[in-house]
């Protein structure tokens, strides 16, 4: 009998054959967590009283929230997440300024295909993209994991997405995404594993995959499993690890990737996806540029493309955030950042930015915002009465140039 | 903890996310008493003078969805919420509530069966929902996160089970 991706690789970490829908407790082969679920991760911690932590091995923390910090708060707060890691003598710990969690992680190779990963960000979900397990829980449930090595789940059933066709340019996978969400739902797959296959899923980059898993959390799922091939070894710069393939019979949606045109989900929820041209000419004040959907560097380059020699409009302001600093290196040296200073917009220190609206670049009353971020719910990036239009690198780079929601493949 | 808890309901709609039951920009404080002032403030910015201790929530399809934010589930206990009903879950929310100690019931119907300011009656033990409209039935949670509720949320169920095998 066959069985999921997801079920082999918990049935391999158990050494006993699992299957949908049991609970177990699993060994967790890596942790991470940033400085928003930090302190709280430690205030359990300490309540449990833990010290030392099971193994600091198995242990990734990044500061991505708020950096540099922006109140004297969350200053002091960094500052008790910094002292643990020293404390706990964490090796695996990058300061502000090394990038987002979900980028830097997979980046430094940390982590490798077939293993169980849990971090404390919902967002984590982004690494099913390498072949492997991972899901978001909150500070107690990683602080247990801490603690003892492993955490409870219940194996969840696959939810198999066929991406059929291959993206057009200018179309990326993050419309394909968007897409799908619009398909599925935001409680469409609440406790399943989605798997995203297909000609389009084998023709993209990883990087281009990673926007895929990433939003796996906005339709409820516990990851975004997507099998491991040589362009996941190149990225992670490691080819050990154990590849596992779906060889049973699962629930199957199709989309075609072929056909697809650039999306939009427009504001308050982000299964309110419309196709670019029903919301083409919506005024905007901000783009965005950045995140752990999408502030690669091939996003970077994308966007760039279609900036070269343009300017930003004079009433739309536009924030480029490189998701680590290999990427804004990367993108110095190409010039990238050049065409974005050029055309009027502004670098931003890696990290999450104005994402969850706590940071540089948050968004005033009324204000529109178009972003390659993954949330749009109310008053996520600022105030409550703003608005964000989530979208591909290429329309937040088409919308920054027209001051207007636009299609990218309009752009000369 | 008790296992039948009664109180005045609160009702939401679908999909309330952590964004609008604890916005992130109150977050970065060392002073957590910050948090039940805010609660559910992006749906209704005077919600946390109406709320009363012994209240309960109600909620519609994928409650708590988003972000990983415990705070969320912090700010609606420490507000004075004993339990919150939902059509559903979402997971992360699910997990933070439960290790916090704080019980959830996911019972479908839910939104049809109250209106605000009815009186409900949970039985965490039967999983079922008494309405004025009649008494809703839910899967009552599996034994093992019982425990953890019943411990007072994931950090006591620790603290009690190194106890026991005195690792």
């Amino acid at each position: 009998m066959g069985s999921t991706a997801v079920e082999k690789i918990i049935s391999s970490a158990l050494g006993r054959n699992v299957s949908e829908g049991e609970f177990v407790e699993a060994p967790v082969d890596f942790a991470y967590f940033h400085d928003g679920t930090g302190p709280l991760i430690i205030d359990a911690l300490k309540e449990m009283g833990v010290d030392p932590i099971k193994d600091k091995e198995k242990v990734g923390i990044v500061f991505d929230h708020s950096v540099p910090p922006y109140n004297d708060q969350g200053a002091t707060l960094q500052a008790k997440v910094r002292k643990f890691a020293r404390a706990q003598g964490i090796p695996r710990f990058h300061d502000l300024g090394d990038g987002i969690c979900h980028q830097v992680i997979p980046e430094k190779g940390y982590v490798t295909p077939g293993q169980i990963v849990f971090g404390a960000d919902s967002h984590t979900c982004t690494l099913g993209s390498f072949g492997l397990f991972s899901t978001g829980v909150g500070a107690t449930d990683l602080a247990y994991i801490l603690a003892t090595g492993k955490t409870w789940m219940k194996v969840p059933e696959t939810l198999m997405v066929d991406c059929k066709g291959v993206l057009d340019d200018r179309v990326s996978s993050k419309d394909l995404i968007l897409e799908i969400v619009r398909v599925i739902g935001t409680d469409g797959a609440t406790y399943k594993a989605l798997e995203f296959a297909g000609e389009a899923v084998r023709a993209m980059s990883q990087a281009s995959r990673m926007t895929m898993s990433n939003m796996a959390v906005e339709m409820g799922a516990k990851t975004g499993f997507i099998e491991a091939d040589a362009k996941t070894a190149v990225f992670l710069n490691r080819s050990d690890g154990k590849k596992f393939k779906t060889d049973h019979a699962v629930p199957k949606i199709e989309v075609d990737a072929g056909r697809l045109e650039p999306q939009v989900a427009c504001p308050g929820s982000v299964a309110n996806v419309k196709p670019i041209s029903e919301v083409e000419g919506v005024h905007i004040d901000q783009a965005f540029l950045g995140s752990c959907t999408n502030g690669r560097y091939e996003d970077l380059y994308e966007a760039a493309r279609l900036l070269r020699h343009k300017k930003v409009h004079r009433d739309t302001r536009m924030i480029v955030i490189p998701a680590s600093k290999e990427t804004y290196i990367d993108a110095q040296r190409d010039g990238l950042l050049d065409i974005f200073l050029e055309a009027g917009a502004i670098i931003g220190v890696t990290g999450c930015g104005p994402c969850l609206g706590v940071h540089m670049g948050v968004i005033g009353e009324n204000e529109a915002c178009i972003s390659t971020s993954n949330r749009n719910f109310i008053g996520r990036m600022g105030a409550r009465s703003s608005s964000v239009y989530l979208a591909s690198p290429q329309a937040v780079a088409a919308s920054a140039i027209e001051g207007k929601i636009t299609d990218p493949r309009r752009v000369a | 903890m008790m296992t039948v808890l009664k109180g005045r309901v609160w009702k939401f709609g679908d999909d309330v996310d952590t964004d609008v039951i604890i916005p992130a920009k109150y977050l970065r404080s060392v002073d957590k008493t910050v948090w039940p002032k805010h609660v559910l403030e992006g749906l209704d910015p005077e919600f946390s003078s109406k709320i009363k201790q012994g209240d309960i929530i109600v909620g519609g399809k994928n409650f708590g969805c988003g972000s990983s934010r415990e705070q969320a589930a912090l700010a609606i206990k420490w507000a004075g919420a004993v339990a919150v009903v939902a059509e559903s879950f979402a997971r992360i929310f699910f997990r933070n509530a439960i290790n916090n100690g704080l019980p959830l019931i996911a019972a479908e119907g839910i939104s049809e069966a109250v209106k605000e300011g009815d009186v409900i009656e949970i039985d965490l033990d039967t999983g079922d929902v008494k309405t004025a409209k009649g008494t809703l039935k839910s899967a009552p949670l599996p034994p093992f996160l019982q425990e953890i509720l019943k411990s007072g949320g994931l950090v006591e169920y620790y603290k009690a089970h190194k106890k026991q095998s005195g690792r």
